[in-house]
């Protein structure tokens, strides 16, 4: 099933002409609109003209997570404010937010894209989707909301946490979807299973999980406590949001990336280089029809393989592998993206100066849980040496990581030199 | 009048306090008293001690995060009231006592309770004026 035969069908060498035409209206569109990319082509020597075909793409220079930051708030649009109609953001490198925007346009194509995965799902307006991505800021819930309203399914707009109601719901009001991290739909399993809900009773028939990496054991193992098909939604709020590929239910090898809103490359994260196709790397993203934002070969910093071969679903589109790895020191906690940076940049303002840390990732049940253990320093511990103050340093970590970060972690201080021996600020114990 | 207290930061985990006190034995400092506070976590030990700036530089060359706090040491007799005469007068002047622990004397008449009060200049000035005897660090450290 295709929610837009045309386009999701089209011969390749269709797509590609069509992807040249609107990479060229869009290179000129940005060029003469945004100033960073007026600055970065100028500075590669590179003209919207020069760029005839999808190969010639490697002359454009690469718009990377750190511009966003460089450009905050609204620097990169594209557009001016009067037509944006909604701003969502996701973290940054550093303590600040990275913002995006969308036109009344922007919304539609989304929920278009939206439309389209859940349709590649076997879903229809017969559904009822249980939508626990989060609402808000993050693209998660808003982003899937609209689309499935498009499709016409009834949505749930239940958003993440509260774990009783979520099964009672699921219990009461029979959604046939779920939507939500795959890390959540495990540790909802496991509530269910501990207050004696028959999660396998209920008549969720499928699930569209991302917003984090997943192996395929994590899929079996969601699909045998749900009794469900677990298919896999990809995108970055940066680029629009979920959407942008979607394991389709025919083929379940990989994401069919809608290559007539997006071009994806591969390179070598190293240098830069655009990799043959089928080779591992990192993919870029530009897109093509996106108003307030546009991006011009945006580094994701997800490591993936682009899967060429023709799709029994009938998709003429490439498709993308799971992404398991980062070529950068990104963190997925909970479906939340966090850069270490990020952390220390709270560390560093609470006490302005720079405390030995150490970030312990680690999973109980479904659950990635943060342990941050911070040395006491002489600042830390200079005056009174009470603990009133360090219960209070304690305190004000704790909700700064929650204000900034959105993540809860559970801090401890401990004596000075103790961390340094383990020679990392990161220590990762989950098997995705 | 102020007694010069230590404060060590300790984990809560085997072995740091015994730690913390072979360093004091190795520098052959005496602890005169001594009381540990502590939360989940960590804990805090607090010493007053014969020779101070001995024992906060042999403490921090170990490794261990120190630092010195002012505290208050009183005698009253060893004997029902004792304490409470001491928490009448600084209650009356809306002085709070943060934290406290006492020790008996070696001739076993008096008592000494160590404060930590938020304003010790004047908990001294109102002890003194109501005829407590402050004992002055110097003095104490020697006890």
């Amino acid at each position: 099933m295709t929610y837009n035969e045309e386009f999701e069908t089209m011969p390749r060498e269709v797509i590609k002409a069509l992807q040249v035409k609107r990479l060229q209206q869009v290179l000129e569109r940005v060029y003469h609109s945004v100033g960073f990319y007026k600055k970065s082509f100028d500075a590669a020597k590179v003209k919207p003209d020069d760029i005839k075909s999808i190969s010639d793409m490697k002359k454009l220079p690469f718009i990377t997570r750190q511009d966003f930051q460089n450009n905050y708030p609204f620097g990169l649009f594209s557009v001016p404010m009067s037509n944006i109609v909604r701003l969502h953001t996701a973290s940054g490198t550093s303590g600040k937010s990275i913002v995006f925007g969308y036109t009344k346009r922007d919304t539609e194509l989304w929920s278009d894209l939206i439309a389209r995965s859940l349709v590649a799902a076997g879903i229809t307006k017969n559904d009822i989707i249980h939508n626990a991505f989060g609402y808000g800021l993050f693209t998660g819930g808003l982003g899937l909301h609209y689309g499935a309203e498009k499709i016409g399914a009834s949505v749930i707009p239940i958003s993440g946490g509260n774990d009783k109601r979520q099964l009672m719901i699921l219990q009461d009001f029979g959604p046939t979807v779920i939507c939500s991290t795959p890390s959540y739909a495990l540790h909802l399993a496991e509530e269910g299973k501990a207050l004696g809900v028959d999660i396998k009773s209920l008549k969720v028939r499928v699930g569209i999980f991302g917003a984090e990496p997943w192996s395929n054991a994590t899929r079996d193992e969601i699909e045998k406590a749900f009794g469900i098909t677990a298919l896999d939604l990809y995108g970055l709020s940066e680029v629009i949001g979920p959407g942008m590929a979607i394991e389709c239910l025919e083929g379940r090898n990989g994401m069919h990336v809608f290559e007539d809103h997006f071009i994806v490359e591969t390179i070598d994260p190293k240098t830069g280089e655009v990799l043959p196709e089928g080779s591992e790397g990192e993919l870029v993203f530009t897109t093509l029809t996106k108003e307030a934002g546009p991006l011009i070969r945006y580094r994701s910093g997800d490591i993936s393989r682009l899967i060429t071969e023709p799709c029994r679903c009938g998709r003429t589109h490439v498709k993308m592998e799971k992404v398991l790895k980062r070529s950068d020191d990104m963190l997925i906690i909970r479906g939340i993206n966090v850069y270490p940076s990020q952390i220390e940049a709270i560390l560093v303002d609470i006490e302005g100066l720079k405390p030995n840390y150490q970030i312990i990732i680690d999973k109980v049940g479904a659950l990635d849980t943060l342990d941050l253990q911070v040395e006491v320093n002489e600042k830390i511990f200079s005056d009174s040496g009470s603990i009133k103050e360090l219960q209070k340093i304690e305190k004000r970590i704790v909700k700064d990581m929650t204000d900034y970060l959105g993540l809860t972690a559970r801090v401890k201080l401990v004596e000075p030199n103790t961390l340094q021996q383990a020679g990392t600020k990161i220590i990762d114990k989950r098997r995705i | 009048m102020k007694v010069e207290q230590i404060s060590v930061f300790l984990e809560n985990k085997p072995g740091t306090l015994e730690h913390a006190t072979r360093v004091l034995k190795e520098a052959n400092i005496n602890i005169r008293t001594l009381s540990v506070a502590e939360t989940a976590d960590f804990g805090i030990l607090r010493l007053i001690v014969n020779d101070v700036e001995k024992a906060n530089k042999a403490l921090k060359d170990s490794g261990f995060r120190v630092s010195k706090t002012p505290v208050v040491a009183v005698e009253v007799p060893d004997k029902p009231g004792g304490l409470h005469s001491i928490m009448e007068v600084v209650s009356k002047e809306g002085i709070n006592v943060e934290y406290l622990y006492a020790f008996v004397e070696k001739s076993g008449q008096n008592a000494v309770i160590i404060f930590r009060f938020d304003n010790p200049e004047k908990a001294i000035d109102v002890l003194l004026k109501n005829k407590f005897t402050v004992i002055p660090g110097n003095k104490l450290y020697e006890f």
